[in-house]
């Protein structure tokens, strides 16, 4: 569903007089659909810079970036821009680590929008739903999440990353500001997309949640910082 | 999103005396998509809308925009009156300062109105009902209809100003700092607004805009212009958080967070 094949990024900080910070070199990823692959290494190593890339948010300086989408493989490395957010929509799901709140979109109307090839009615419920599961109350369904405390962003976060069922699935530190109970509810959906035939790549922190849920472990090492 | 381009610029250049308003401009929008234009004040982004919706002519360079029969016109050889017909009816302009394209003297019912009635549409009744759904559709009180917008405050001109833009339901709309000059809140409101338009239309959309924040909700490409050069151009999401260009670099440090 998804591979990576010589994948290389640099940051090159201009206002720091071009300061090169290599992170990713001869990254050779591979994801299959069911499977789930948790990315491991030290704080700063680039776990989340793959994951971004990956996503197209960063941008890949050299190697390929292969996503299954509609069946056909799609470089998100090299793909036009219109390309990556067809992709997005269809194929590739992200759970950044923090929510992006759009002001006075309410939480309910966040986690449907991202619902995919279902009528606005069925997305609602859908998302009210989710939203139930991961213990948020009706009644906060109808506030923009601004307000909300970090974990129940999260949690509208993962409801929107998941209603989709994307069939590939990036998830940043999904269960990091939740506690044991609620982590247990995000271990369980990772489960159901797994069992529906999603590939994951994750980054979690938490080794127990860590150890329930990925399949193989994929070492993000860091490289020496070159002037 | 369909596989041609409703508008590709190639080569823009037009320059005001000895200052370059834009230097060799290549642009591309899709059917139903939204671009940004972001860069500094005196950038040249104005110049660029202006020339890309044929209210200016370029010093060389070409302009296409695609009809909904699929009929190429060259948006700077186009007669007037065809251009015009296309103001009045595939396309929008909205302003930075909606009393330049509102009619002042007109109530807002009529603002809205004209459009259709310019599109050739007669019967009085049905004008007045459209013109009230659309009032409604951007948040003015039906009541309103018959007052003139000098009554009204800059929010809601502004949002006066959407409705009568997208009545005639246009496939292409250019926008010019259209949240710009207004309170943070009221912003937000139009901000949210425009977007559920713009995605439930599927209209597209060239927007101008110096907030990046403006540009990261609505826009799913954006272009970066410096002294009338496009330096980057890409996913917007990909262009704010991992920008490549020095002076995008530079754009996106200097905001707390877009
Ligand atoms: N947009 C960016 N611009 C410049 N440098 C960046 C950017 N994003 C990440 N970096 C740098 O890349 C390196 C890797 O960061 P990244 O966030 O990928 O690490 P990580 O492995 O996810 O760490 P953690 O476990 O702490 O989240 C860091 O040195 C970071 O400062
Ligand atoms: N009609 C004109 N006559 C002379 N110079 C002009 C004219 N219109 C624009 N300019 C100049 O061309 C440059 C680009 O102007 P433009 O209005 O396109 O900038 P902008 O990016 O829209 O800026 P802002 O964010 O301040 O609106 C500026 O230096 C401006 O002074
Ligand atoms: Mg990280
Ligand atoms: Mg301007």
């Amino acid at each position: 569903m998804l591979r990576t094949e010589g994948l290389e990024k640099q940051f090159v900080l201009h206002l720091r007089g071009g300061l090169r910070l290599p992170v990713l070199a001869h990254v050779d990823l591979h994801v299959a659909a069911g499977e789930c692959v948790a990315l491991v290494g030290p704080s700063g190593a680039g776990k989340s810079t793959l994951l971004r890339a990956l996503y197209g948010n960063y941008h890949a300086d050299a190697g390929r970036i292969l996503v299954r989408h509609e069946g056909a493989l799609v470089d998100i490395a090299a793909a036009a821009p219109r390309t990556v957010v067809r992709v997005r929509a269809d194929t590739l799901g992200y759970v950044s680590q923090f929510l992006r709140v759009v002001p006075r979109v309410p939480a309910l109307d966040i986690v449907a929008d991202a619902a995919r090839g279902v009528s606005r009615e069925q997305a609602r419920e859908m998302a009210a739903a989710l939203l139930l599961r991961l213990h948020i109350p009706a009644r906060m369904h109808a506030l923009p999440p601004a307000t909300f405390s970090g974990g129940e962003q999260q949690r509208v976060n993962l409801a929107r990353g998941f209603i989709g069922g994307h069939p590939v699935l990036l998830l940043d530190e999904p269960t990091a500001s939740l506690d044991a109970a609620r982590a247990d509810i995000v271990v369980d959906m990772i489960a159901e997309a797994k069992q529906n035939g999603a590939a994951i790549v994750g980054i979690f922190h938490d080794v127990a949640v860590r150890d329930r849920v990925a399949d193989r472990l994929h070492h993000v090492t860091p490289l020496q910082d070159a002037a | 999103m369909a596989d041609e381009t409703l508008l590709s610029a190639r080569g823009l250049s037009l320059s005001f005396g000895a200052i370059p308003a834009l230097v060799g401009v290549d642009a591309d929008l899709w059917p139903g998509e939204v671009l940004a234009v972001v860069g500094e004040s005196g950038s040249g982004k104005t110049t660029l809308l202006n020339v890309l919706s044929g209210r200016m002519a370029p010093h060389s360079g070409v302009t296409w925009y695609r009809d909904p029969e699929g009929v190429l016109h060259d948006v700077h050889a186009m007669p007037m009156p065809a251009l015009r017909a296309l103001h009045r009816s595939d396309w929008g302009f909205v302003h930075q300062n909606p009393r330049d394209s509102l009619r002042m003297g007109v109530t807002a019912g009529g603002n809205v109105g004209e459009r259709l009635m310019a599109q050739g549409m007669r019967h009085y009744g049905r004008i007045r009902a459209e013109a009230i759904d659309w009032l409604r559709q951007v948040e003015i009180d039906a009541d309103r209809v018959d007052h003139l917008p000098r009554t009204f405050s800059g929010g809601m001109l502004q949002r006066l100003q959407i409705a009568r833009t997208l009545v005639t339901h246009p496939r292409l709309v250019f926008m010019d700092e259209p949240t710009g000059g207004l309170d943070v809140s009221v912003q937000a409101r139009l901000l949210d607004l425009i977007r559920g338009l713009v995605a439930r239309l599927d209209i597209a959309v060239v927007l101008v805009t110096h907030d990046l924040a403006v540009a990261r909700l609505l826009a799913h490409r954006i272009m970066v212009m410096q002294r009338g050069v496009v330096v980057e151009t890409g996913l917007t999401d990909q262009v704010l958080d991992d920008p490549q260009h020095p002076y995008t670099q530079l754009l996106v440090s200097s905001v707390l967070q877009a």
